[in-house]
């Protein structure tokens, strides 16, 4: 107990049963709710709801379009990070502050305004589309708006790792004779691995759910860009909860397992920069 | 969805936290999104007429949003006393949780419809693709915009009139199935509601054609000053957004004889006047002919002639497994 006490926070079982009752209320019992509604399904209704043609096409996209953008926000967001970080710039508290606005903005005005800005006749659509780039009701459509509302994610998981990252290991690596590419691989990167997989892991989860944004810019058509949470929607509207809830269930499971799976990189990544 | 939710749930607090209903009433009326301006109307028309005639105080807070998403709210406990939805098939899912009693589509005059309405056809300027008729639309090169049937009032009402259009005009199955296929194939964008389909169509300025409530319809074309005109078909469906008092919550507020004057109060003349007013076809004739240049003539057709009810059609054209999911399977 002697060792619990030196601990900033006081009652070790006062903060672990806060914690915990926290962790029941906010985010395990809505879990078990909507588990426990599925469950009311025999499994041959379950499955039926959850694995149809129509439904892998939806988690396909849904997981696909995540994962891209999550890709996408890694790179912007790392040269982003840089930027703030590394230079110094008029404007540049501006911009800092700029990263953290699409997680306030209703993200159905971002949708509504990414459509608009990107169909036939919008500002940037009366360019592209000539170009044969259909950026809004596409596939490419899901992805922006994804990337718009995942960067702030990377951004603010990589700066702080940045700032507190010595030059002099960079100016020594650049002594040794080491070339610009080889000092960003081998010197700066590795130690950025955690970080850019955290963001990449929030960006990532923060893209599935998102249902406000993707519905205004997708076109919604079945098995071209119809998200799996419109599908949960769809089946809502007939009072179906029973199978709504199993494609949330569904949604959930793949969620967790893939973002276990990045826990487990990011693991990895951590003893692998240590070492 | 989600969107509306939170507005309603503060709403049933405020409601459940009001005073007793002594000397001032409040009704809490649930309805579907494009009514805000008539019911806005109504109200402030019916709480004069109430406190003329009974010294009552009444107040009307209403509640709008995707008419489904609304029952799913009342259901799961928003205080309603009245509930104004789109459609039978909303109104029906919170009888058959208990909350509306007994034969209810009975209770008030014309089969609780004070007012119907339809589906019809905005095109651009001077009708460029020559858009008269359900056939029109699926010549080539026609975009059409229109709500998704599967989460969408305007959007399930768009297709039972496109399969209407085919089957009561001596049109086979095969040749509506064929019908509605093309059509669907030719719409570009599935918006998820009413108002997302007037966006896209007006705004963005996608598609040639927007099949849209009647009402919905005359505002858009009014707003466009010119740049829409309004395309009546020969033949639509009959849309009947059915009234009900909540039986479970009036009892337990007491409301009932307010809410029951309330909902009376939609087929007086003046009620009928202002429902005419804002582009919904009225119950009573006398009105519905005093302004018939309002509203053009052609076959409504009921619900019926194509199914049994609202709730059969849904499920055989719209739920999963019906008709709408086989057009988009790709072969």
């Amino acid at each position: 107990m002697a060792f619990v006490n030196r601990r900033v926070l006081p009652g070790f079982s006062l903060s672990l049963g806060y914690t915990m009752f926290y962790l029941t209320v906010l985010v395990l019992l809505p879990i078990l709710a909507c588990i426990s509604k599925a469950s009311t399904l025999t499994f041959d209704q379950f499955w039926a709801a959850v694995w149809t043609e129509r439904t892998r096409a939806a988690y396909l996209l849904t997981f696909g379009t995540s994962l891209v953008a999550a890709g996408v926000n890694v790179v912007l967001g790392l040269l982003v990070a840089w930027v703030l970080v590394r230079y110094r710039f008029p404007g540049r508290r501006l911009m800092d502050s700029l990263i953290d606005l699409p997680l306030a903005l209703p993200t159905a005005v971002g949708g509504l305004v990414y459509a608009s800005l990107y169909v036939k006749k919008g500002w940037l659509g009366q360019y592209l589309v000539p170009l044969g780039i259909q950026a809004a009701y596409s596939r490419l459509a899901i992805v922006l708006v994804l990337v718009f509302i995942g960067l702030p994610f990377v951004v603010r998981t990589v700066q702080p790792v940045l700032e507190d990252l010595d030059a002099e290991a960079e100016e020594a690596a650049a002594s040794l004779g080491a070339s610009r590419w080889q000092s960003f691989r081998r010197v700066i990167l590795p130690p950025l691995y955690p970080a850019l997989l955290t963001g990449f892991a929030l960006a990532f989860a923060r893209s599935l759910g998102e249902y406000g944004s993707v519905v205004f810019v997708s076109g919604n058509m079945p098995y071209k860009t119809e998200i799996a949470p419109v599908l949960i929607v769809a089946r809502l509207q007939e009072y179906a909860y029973g199978e709504a809830t199993a494609i949330a269930v569904v949604l959930l499971a793949i969620s967790f397992a893939m973002l276990v799976l990045i826990n487990l990189l990011e693991r990895w990544s951590k003893g692998a920069a240590h070492a | 969805m989600k969107i509306h939710f939170l507005p309603q749930a503060i709403l049933a607090v405020l409601v459940a936290a009001g005073p007793s209903p002594a000397a001032s009433v409040e009704l809490l009326n649930v309805s579907y999104d494009p009514t805000r301006e008539l019911w806005r109307e109504l109200n402030a028309s019916f709480i004069a007429q109430y406190q003329k005639e009974k010294g009552v105080t009444v107040s009307v807070k209403q509640s709008h949003g995707g008419s489904s998403s609304q029952a799913r709210a009342v259901i799961d406990g928003l205080e309603a006393d009245v509930v104004t939805l789109a459609s039978y098939i909303d109104t029906d899912a919170i009888a058959q949780r208990g909350l509306i009693t007994g034969d209810w589509a009975k209770r008030l005059p014309g089969n609780s419809l004070p007012y119907t309405s339809t589906i019809v056809f905005v095109v651009r300027k001077g009708n460029p693709k020559g858009i008269k008729d359900w056939p029109d639309l699926v010549k080539p090169g026609v975009e059409i915009i229109t709500p998704n049937p599967k989460t969408s009032g305007n959007g399930y009402l768009t297709f039972f009139s496109a399969w209407g259009s085919v089957v009561l005009r001596g049109g086979t199955r095969a040749q509506a199935m064929d019908y509605v296929t093309k059509l669907y194939r030719q719409v570009p964008v599935l918006d998820s509601g009413a108002r997302g389909s007037t966006v896209t169509f007006v705004q963005r300025e996608i598609g040639d054609v927007h099949l849209a409530w009647e009402n919905e319809a005359r505002l858009e074309v009014a707003e466009a000053k010119g740049d829409l005109d309004i395309v009546y078909p020969p033949i639509s469906i009959r849309a009947e957004p059915h009234v009900a008092i909540v039986d479970v919550n009036v009892d337990r507020k007491k409301t009932r004889a307010v809410a029951e004057a309330y909902l009376r109060y939609l087929y007086t003349d003046a009620g009928q006047e202002i429902i005419a007013k804002h582009y919904y076809r009225p119950a009573n004739d006398v009105v519905l002919k005093r302004n018939a240049a309002r509203f053009p003539t052609l076959r409504l057709f009921s619900i019926k002639e194509i199914a049994l009810d609202f709730p059969d059609a849904h499920k055989q054209f719209i739920a999963e497994g019906g008709v709408f999911d086989r057009i988009y399977k790709p072969r």
